[in-house]
C-alpha cells in the first residue's frame, strides 16, 4: 500500500503564540513555544502517530500543518506544494484535499444544522452538484461510516459521541481527500468505541487509500493504527520511528518512560513489567528549560544535557532522535521493557 | 470512489421539498404543544388586532372629554356606566378607548424601538466581534460610553430637541436601546467564532460569509429572542411612564395645579391605573411568552420530539 513516496513533508515547523498585555500598550512579554522545530515526511497511505502529554503542542501541530494556525516559521509540503505560501484563497482551494477531524465531536457540529446539512457542507461549499446530488452523496458517506442514511434529518443532539465521531468523519471525507489530520478523534469516546472509531478509520484507509496524522495520547490506540510514530515533548519531536520500533527498541529516555507506562495484556509479562516513573511536572513552555527541554524530568541527564539542544537526527536507519545519550550504544540506556 | 453503494429508496424518500401548507402545519403542531407559547401568540394576535381595528373595537375617541361623566368607576360598580366599561378619569376620557388606543402606540413602539435597536446593535456587534482588535475595542469604548448616558433624561432632551412624535419616541428608544443588543451580539459573536463547528466550517473551505450567516448568525438567534422580548415590554413601560409624566407635567403647566400623587390617585381613582397597568402587564407577559417559545422552536435541541 504504502509506495515510501512522502505525501506531507514538514520542516522544522514552529507555531509560538505571542503573550502581550498591558493597558493602552500591548507590550512583548514572550512567548509560548507550542511546536518548536518540528519536522516529519508522511508516506502515502500511511499513518503517523503522534502521541504525547496534553499541553506538548500535538493539536497545535495539526492546525499548523492544515495552516488552521499560521505557522510561525517552517514550511509544510503537500504534494510538494508548499502550503505556508499560500494565501487565503489558494487554501481554500485546496482545502478539499486536506482534511481534519476534530476532537470534541459535539463542540465541531453546529447544533441548529441536520446532519444532511453538516455533511453536505463541504460539498456545498465547493458547488459539487444540485441540493437532490448532494442528498445522495451524503446518504452514500453515511453508509460509508456506518449511520443509518434514515438519521439525515436528525440533529447532531440526537446522537451519541461515536456516532458524532461517524458525522464528523464522514464530513472530513465528503470531498475525498487525500490527506487528513486525526486530532484526538478518539479521546472523548468510551474505550468500546474508541475501538470501533479507529477501526473505521483504518478501513476507510484501506479503502479510500488515505494518508493520516493521527494524534492522540493512548498509545495502544497509536499503535493499532500507525504506520510510524513521532513522540512530542514540550513543543519538540523526541522520537520519531516505526511502529515496531518505537515499542520494542525505543532510544529516547522520554519515549522509554512512555512505553513502560502501557499495561500489558500478558499477566505474566505485566507482572515483570519496569515503569519509569517520571519526577516533576512538564514545565511550562512559557519557560522551557535550556539545553534539552526533557533534563528536568530526564533520569539519565548529566551536564551537556543542560546546556546544550541535542540535536535531531538519524541514529539508526529510520530512527529519528534528540538525545545526546543516543549516540552511545544503546545499551548505556536504560533497557526498554520487553515488550 | 471504491465500495460504496447506490443510495437507498429509504433516503431519497426522504428528501420532499416542503410546502408552505406543511410549514404551517408545522407551526401548529409546535404552537398546541406549548401551550404558554400559545397563550403568548393568542394574546399577542389579540393585541395586533386591537391595535388595527382600534377605531372600531373603541367605543369613544381616546381624546374626547365628557365632564359630566368624569370619575366614573367600571360599569360593574355602583354608579358605573357600561358607556364607559372601565370607567373615565378625572375629565371624562373613557379608560377602556385609551386603552385601546394605547395599545396601537405601545405596540408600534415596542416592535419598531426594537427592530431599530436590535438592527444597529447586531451591525455594531457583529462588526466588533468578527473583525476584533482596534476595530472592536473602538465600537465598544463608543457603546459603552452610550451605555453611561442617562436614558430618561437623554430621552427627554432628544425629545424636546426634535418634539414629541410617535416617530421621534421610537427612533430615540431604538437608538439609545442599541448598546445592549451590540454588547451580547459582540460576546455571542466571539464565543461562537472559537467553536469548534465554525474550526471546522473554515477547515472545509467556507468563506467569511458563509461562516457569518451559516453558523454565527442562527446561533445569534436565541439570546437576541430573549433578549429582544426583554426589551419589548421594556419599552412599554418607558414609554407608558413617559407619556403620563410628559401628561402630568402639561398639566401643571396649564392648569398651574399641584399634580396629584400617585397614592391619592389610587385611593380615589383606582381604576385609572389598575386597567391601563394590566393592560401593560398582559401585553409584557404575552410578549415573553411569544419570545421563549420562538427561542425553543428555533432551536433544534429545546424543540422537542419532531412532530
Amino acid at each position: 500500500m504504502s509506495n515510501e513516496q512522502p505525501i506531507v513533508r514538514v520542516e522544522n515547523l514552529k507555531k509560538y503564540f505571542p503573550i502581550s498585555g498591558g493597558f493602552l500598550f500591548n507590550r512583548h512579554h514572550g512567548a509560548v513555544k507550542a511546536v518548536d522545530d518540528v519536522s516529519f515526511t508522511i508516506n502515502r497511505g500511511e499513518t503517523l502517530g503522534l502521541v504525547g502529554e496534553s499541553g506538548c503542542g500535538k493539536s497545535t501541530t495539526g492546525r499548523a500543518v492544515l495552516q488552521l494556525h499560521k505557522p510561525t516559521a517552517g514550511h509544510v509540503y503537500f504534494k510538494d506544494i508548499d502550503l505556508t505560501t499560500l494565501n487565503t484563497a489558494q487554501l481554500r482551494e485546496l482545502r478539499p484535499q486536506v482534511q481534519m477531524i476534530f476532537q470534541d465531536s459535539v463542540a465541531s457540529l453546529n447544533p441548529r444544522h441536520s446532519v444532511n446539512k453538516i455533511i453536505g457542507e463541504p460539498l456545498r461549499i465547493n458547488n459539487a452538484g444540485s441540493e437532490r446530488e448532494v442528498h445522495s452523496r451524503v446518504i452514500e458517506l453515511m453508509e460509508l461510516v456506518g449511520l443509518n442514511p434514515r438519521w439525515s434529518k436528525r440533529f447532531p443532539h440526537e446522537f451519541s459521541g461515536g456516532q458524532r465521531q461517524r458525522i464528523n468523519i464522514a464530513r472530513a471525507l465528503a470531498l475525498n481527500p487525500s490527506f487528513v489530520v486525526c486530532d484526538e478523534p478518539i479521546s472523548a469516546l468510551d474505550v468500546s468505541i474508541q475501538a470501533q472509531v479507529v477501526n473505521l478509520l483504518k478501513e476507510l484507509q484501506e479503502q479510500l487509500g488515505l494518508t493520516y496524522l493521527f494524534i492522540a495520547h493512548d498509545l495502544s490506540m497509536v499503535r493499532h493504527i500507525s504506520h510510524k510514530v513521532a513522540v512530542m515533548y514540550l513543543g519538540k519531536v523526541m522520537e520519531l520511528t516505526d511502529r515496531t520500533t518505537l515499542f520494542e527498541r525505543p532510544l529516547h529516555p522520554y519515549s522509554q518512560s512512555l512505553i513502560s507506562a502501557v499495561p500489558l495484556p500478558n499477566p505474566k509479562l505485566e507482572r515483570k513489567r519496569r515503569r519509569i516513573i517520571l519526577q516533576g511536572e512538564v514545565p511550562s513552555p512559557l519557560k522551557a528549560p535550556s539545553g534539552c527541554v526533557f533534563h528536568t524530568r530526564c533520569p539519565l541527564a548529566y551536564d551537556r544535557c543542560r546546556t546544550e539542544v541535542p540535536e535531531y537526527r538519524e541514529v539508526r536507519p529510520g530512527q529519528f532522535v534528540a538525545c545526546h545519550l543516543a549516540d552511545r550504544d544503546g545499551s548505556s540506556i536504560i533497557p526498554a521493557q520487553i515488550a | 470512489m471504491a465500495g460504496t453503494t447506490t443510495p437507498p429508496a429509504v433516503g431519497m424518500e426522504e428528501y420532499v421539498e416542503p410546502t408552505w401548507g406543511s410549514k404551517l402545519a408545522y407551526v401548529w403542531r409546535l404552537l398546541w404543544r406549548d401551550k404558554g407559547g400559545l397563550l403568548g401568540m393568542i394574546l399577542f394576535l389579540l393585541m395586533v388586532i386591537t391595535a388595527v381595528f382600534a377605531p372600531i373595537i373603541a367605543p369613544h375617541d381616546p381624546l374626547e372629554q365628557n365632564l359630566r361623566d368624569s370619575k366614573l368607576p367600571p360599569a360593574w360598580y355602583e354608579g358605573g356606566n357600561w358607556d364607559y366599561p372601565l370607567g373615565t378619569d378625572r375629565l371624562g376620557k373613557d379608560i377602556f378607548s385609551r386603552i385601546v388606543y394605547g395599545t396601537r402606540v405601545s405596540l408600534t413602539v415596542a416592535v419598531f424601538g426594537v427592530l431599530i435597536a436590535g438592527g444597529l446593535g447586531l451591525l455594531a456587534g457583529l462588526v466588533a466581534g468578527f473583525m476584533g482588535g482596534k476595530v472592536d475595542g473602538a465600537i465598544m469604548a463608543g457603546v459603552n460610553l452610550w451605555l453611561a448616558i442617562p436614558y430618561l433624561v437623554f430621552v427627554v432632551v432628544i425629545a424636546s430637541i426634535l418634539g414629541r412624535s410617535l416617530f421621534n419616541v421610537i427612533l430615540i428608544f431604538g437608538i439609545t436601546d442599541s448598546p445592549i443588543f451590540a454588547r451580547v451580539t459582540r460576546g455571542e459573536v466571539l464565543r461562537i467564532r472559537q467553536s469548534g463547528y465554525v474550526e471546522s466550517a473554515i477547515s472545509v473551505g467556507a468563506s467569511t460569509s458563509r461562516i457569518m450567516f451559516d453558523h454565527i448568525l442562527p446561533n445569534l438567534i436565541g439570546p437576541l429572542i430573549t433578549l429582544a422580548t426583554f426589551e419589548m415590554s421594556a419599552m412599554i413601560f418607558y414609554e407608558a411612564g413617559l407619556s403620563s409624566w410628559a401628561e402630568r407635567a402639561a398639566h401643571w403647566c396649564q392648569l398651574g395645579q399641584h399634580g396629584r400623587s400617585l397614592p391619592s390617585i389610587l385611593a380615589k381613582l383606582p381604576w385609572m391605573v389598575i386597567y391601563p397597568g394590566l393592560a401593560i402587564a398582559i401585553a409584557s407577559l404575552a410578549m415573553n411568552l411569544l419570545g421563549d417559545w420562538l427561542r425553543d422552536v428555533l432551536d433544534p435541541r429545546l424543540r422537542r420530539s419532531r412532530a
